[in-house]
């Protein structure tokens, strides 16, 4: 138990040590909001390791571009102008979500346009298995059925 | 109804559309992000040379000829892979510029006296502030700019003799040739 929280206490440290090291230099008392900053930092990717964000990356590029996005902000700049300035430079893959535009629309709709085919094949689907139950087979050929089915000498046997 | 071959055929014909489009996936390399640089104008800049301190490099020497912008470092270990391709392309007649990107002077200076010096001149970008304007994320990386300093290509990581030989001289040629 005491190992356990030990180990929790040295792992909840090491991570808050990573955190610190990615915003330690930055000065908030100016023109820059922290929550503002973190937040656009979030929405953007880092290049060199991929699946993790600007504030999370501890790559020299994010370190240079958490500099960057600075003092974009200190000069005033708002979020817009400061993602487009990233996106002239990286592209749209340095966001996180990328802008709907021709070349993303498939991208945008695709999950939508899916959903709605799998929902009519599904109606589809439900309509025939709903005639076939009722077109299959006429009056006789269902009493026959049932003769057959309930009156199976094999069955009977199996069961006892 | 639907004729009953054209029931059976609809998944294998989804399936094999799917497995192809995967498949061609497999293939791209996730690092290599499209640049939105291409087609554009140089990104300007005013850098001090790497060896003669006295002078100014700028997006305007690339004007009225066909050249390349290779982004290297001392401490990047497959720029020193990449070196004797460049050297091979500099004996060819290519106009080679180098953007030293975050490097120490001194460092890189021994670098081009002991491996060879393909570059008609060097930037040296200390604080790698011209490399986020060119998009750099990842050295090396090589930009192909034509004479009126478009950029019309760019080579993520180390070149290879097949981008060489398939992408990059082909492109210089026909850019050349554009001239005429």
């Amino acid at each position: 138990m005491l190992r356990n929280t030990l180990a929790l206490i040295c792992l909840a440290s090491c991570l808050n040590l990573a955190w610190a090291a990615g915003l330690e230099s930055f000065d908030f008392s100016g023109n820059v909001e922290e929550q503002r900053y973190k937040d656009l930092l979030a929405e953007v990717r880092c290049l060199v390791c991929q699946n993790q964000s600007l504030i999370d990356s501890d790559a020299d590029l994010a370190h240079d571009l958490r500099l960057e996005v600075y003092e974009l902000m200190d000069q005033g700049r708002d979020d817009t102008e400061i993602r487009d300035f990233l996106v002239a430079r990286y592209g749209d893959f340095v966001l996180y979500e990328p802008p709907i535009k021709p070349s993303t629309y498939l991208l945008w709709a695709g999950p939508f346009v899916l959903l709605a085919l799998g929902i009519m094949m599904l109606i589809r689907t439900i309509r025939q298995r709903r005639q076939l139950q009722e077109s299959q087979f006429s009056a006789e050929e269902q009493e026959r059925l049932r003769q057959l089915l309930g009156n199976n000498p094999h069955e009977q046997e199996d069961r006892q | 109804m639907m004729p009953s071959f054209v029931r059976y055929l609809t998944p294998l014909v989804l399936f094999l559309a799917l497995a192809a489009l995967l498949y061609k996936g497999l293939a791209l390399n996730p690092r290599e992000v499209p640049s939105p640089l291409i087609g554009k104008p140089a990104p300007e800049f005013s850098l001090p040379e790497l060896k003669d301190t006295s002078r100014q490099l700028s997006h305007s020497d690339f004007l009225g000829k066909v050249s390349l912008l290779n982004v290297w470092a001392t401490w990047c270990v497959s720029c020193r892979a990449e070196h004797p391709l460049l050297m091979q392309l500099a004996r060819q007649g290519v106009t080679i510029y180098g953007l030293d990107y975050k490097d120490n002077r001194e460092d890189a200076k021994r670098w081009l006296q002991r491996f060879g010096d393909p570059y008609v001149a060097n930037a040296f970008d200390a604080d790698g502030r011209v490399g986020i304007d060119w998009g750099v994320y990842g050295t090396p990386e090589t930009f192909v700019i034509d004479q009126r300093g478009i950029i019309r290509h760019k080579h993520i990581g180390p070149l290879t003799q097949e981008a060489i030989q398939g992408e990059i001289l082909p492109l210089i040629k026909k850019l050349k040739e554009d001239k005429g």
